[in-house]
């Protein structure tokens, strides 16, 4: 197990070296400079952008480009090319905005995909096993941003509550009750919104799990005790069923960067999404690259973390 | 092939319905699929028809500025008397409204549909393509050496390394340091979305290269180019023929993120996702400029996904009789 544990933290390190080299090679082959950003300003002449390629070190080869790169990131010296600010600290800030909405979108999507995914499955062809399918595959082909939009109007008009950005400005010194209901209706949405392609993919997949399941040999000698249709399911059927869901558990920590960029600007929420929006608009590199580095890494650590999970879950797996 | 039906007519062994009645038959027992399946037909036609109409010979003009006409709801009869009568639209009717030009939007539409469909075709062609050479010769090929690591390893830690990256982002990097074209859009999303059909084809070779007929096709001589692409590729297809369905999808609903977001393609060319997007500031006055496109990207996927659910239980029938 140890070993195991070494082994693929080994590989994976070797993976995210190759990954780091790549993402570096894409972003600064790929035309398009931060000293080119703004090109109709007057006051920007030709020894500036110069000035702006010294500083940046744009004018040196790449793998000089990389090692910088490298090095100021591990000592956590990194500055953003816009404006000067340590690129770590400015991740960190807006992850912890993020953090929330990404908690309560995993929280939703799970609490409903489970009991949608098995009471289709115990009723496969019934209507309700009909109509869950056929909504899941609205809601995964609807585009997110047109979904938004529709429920933004829908909110606005029915419950005319604010739901653009994190808080209403000017409620600071509002009464608790207030503020934390204005906090709630601002998060209510963003968080559905990413929440509702993962109810949809998800529960398709419980329902298939939980079929496979229930025609097991296991389930009927459960039935033959006569133990009650409740026990049968929930606990024979659906901790059988849990399995798969370890793995699906560590391939959703990454949504946190890539999935939200259209739902953080639409919602106007200033999360990692959108920081790795503004940065590509503003060719700021390090931003870039440090957030591609970091989604890297949680991809790998969902893995990892999955694949651990499995081995302990599951004594059948032996490592 | 003709030879072989022949002898088998003869001594009366020809199977009652060929493999691809059979397949067709289960996909017509699903009506979902099927009615998306015939609904994507038509909406080719219409796509070429727009082409048509909107390029080749004019009766559609989708750039046409007509501003005193501008915000006319869907079905508005053309009664104005500014605009001279040879811009009318067809039928002297807005059949879907116009938009904050005077723009006709169905006209917008029917050049829409074309390009959102090209889109969605090259970049799967792409991935498709790319996806079947990796995994083809990572299947193939797996257990010769390079250097000290085995072909299979080095394409496939390639392919986790390009799944690491969060794809959506990754094509929003590409495309927004790009200029902005749409065959560029095109290029990065089929390069960013070929590693699954890489692992489905990869898992089908290592099967099937032990099957008989590949040891057949060796022992003719037959070049391994020939062996690979001409006897075994067929074989594999079917799963990736349904996640090269599913695959159009996704690309159409990419095309339609990135022009929302603005590094799609540019306007004066009109797909459904900058539409949308244009129209969204408009969304009190004049709804039905984000309704028509959202709804549009809205069947048009969907149909996608169905017929891609529906070949895939053709292909696998296990799935729907023993689940």
């Amino acid at each position: 197990m140890i070993q195991f544990i070494f082994k693929s933290i080994g590989q994976r390190i070797v993976l995210l070296f190759f990954i780091s080299i790549i993402s570096h090679a894409i972003v600064h082959l790929a035309p398009g400079e931060p000293s080119l950003v703004d090109p109709s300003n007057p006051r920007m002449k030709a020894e500036d952008i110069q000035r702006i390629r010294t500083a940046f070190h744009l004018d040196e080869p790449l793998y000089a480009q990389y090692v910088y790169w490298m090095k100021d990131l591990f000592t956590a010296e990194l500055k953003s090319f816009k404006d000067n600010q340590p690129v770590l600290e400015k991740i960190w800030d807006r992850f912890l905005n993020s953090l929330p909405l990404f908690i309560v979108g995993t929280l939703i999507t799970w609490f409903l995909a489970f009991p949608v995914g098995i009471q289709a499955a115990l009723r496969r062809g019934s209507v309700f096993d009909k109509m869950g399918t056929f909504l899941s595959y609205a809601l995964i082909s609807i585009p997110g941003f047109f979904l938004s939009y529709i429920c933004i109007i829908f909110m606005v008009k029915t419950f005319n509550v604010p739901v653009i950005g994190m808080r209403t400005f000017g409620l600071e010194n509002a009464g608790l009750m207030l503020r934390s209901m204005d906090r709630v209706w601002h998060w209510t949405l963003p968080a559905f919104m990413s929440a509702v392609a993962g109810v949809a993919i998800l529960s398709r997949y419980v329902r298939s799990q939980m079929l496979e399941v229930i025609n097991q040999d296991y389930i009927r000698t459960a039935r033959a005790k006569g133990l009650s249709e409740d026990t049968v399911i929930y606990r024979h059927g659906l901790r059988n069923a849990l399995l798969p869901f370890i793995t699906m558990f560590g391939l959703t920590i990454p949504g946190l960067i890539g999935g939200s960029v259209i739902f953080e600007t639409i919602f106007a929420w200033p999360g990692m999404g959108r920081l790795g929006f503004e940065a590509i608009l503003a060719r700021d590199f390090p931003v870039i690259l440090t957030l591609n580095f970091i989604s890297a890494v949680l991809v790998l650590i969902g893995t990892f973390m999955s694949d651990i999970l499995y081995a302990v879950v599951d004594p059948r797996i032996k490592i | 092939m003709n030879e072989t039906e022949d002898t088998q007519s003869i001594e009366g062994l020809k199977p009652a319905v060929s493999l691809f009645e059979e397949r067709w038959n289960i996909f017509k027992l699903n009506h979902l699929a099927y009615f998306s399946f015939i609904f994507l037909i038509f909406l080719f036609v219409l796509a070429l028809m727009g082409k048509a109409l909107t390029r080749w010979f004019v009766v559609f003009d989708p750039q046409l500025v007509r501003l005193p006409e501008k915000f006319l709801p869907p079905l508005t009869p053309f009664t104005s008397e500014i605009v001279s009568a040879e811009y009318a639209p067809m039928f002297n009717i807005y059949l879907l409204g116009t938009d904050e030009l005077g723009r006709d939007i169905f006209a917008r539409m029917l050049e829409g549909t074309s390009i959102s469909l090209t889109v969605g075709f090259v970049a799967v062609s792409i991935s498709i393509f790319l996806g079947i050479f990796f995994g083809g010769i990572a299947g193939f090929y797996g257990r010769l050496k390079f250097g000290f690591i085995t072909i299979d390893t080095m394409i496939m830690r390639f392919v986790d390394i390009m799944l690491c990256f969060p794809t959506f982002f990754l094509i929003l990097t590409v495309v927004a340091l790009l200029p902005p074209s749409i065959y560029n859009i095109m290029i990065v999303i089929g390069l960013t979305s070929w590693m699954g059909t890489a692992r489905f084809v990869r898992a089908e070779f290592l099967a099937l290269r032990e099957l008989d007929y590949v040891a057949a096709a060796r022992s003719q001589a037959i070049p391994e180019w020939r062996i690979i692409f001409i006897h075994m590729v067929p074989n594999a297809i079917a799963p990736v023929l349904v996640s090269a369905t599913i695959g159009v999808a996704t690309a159409i609903l990419t095309e339609s993120s990135l022009s929302f977001l603005g590094f799609g393609v540019q306007p004066p060319d009109a797909t459904w996702g900058n539409i949308l997007a244009d129209g969204k500031q408009f969304i009190f006055d004049a709804p039905w400029i984000t309704f028509i496109p959202g709804f549009s990207i809205l069947f048009v996927v969907l149909a996608f996904n169905l017929c891609g659910e529906g070949l895939r239980e053709a292909f696998n029938p296990r799935l729907k009789e023993g689940i």
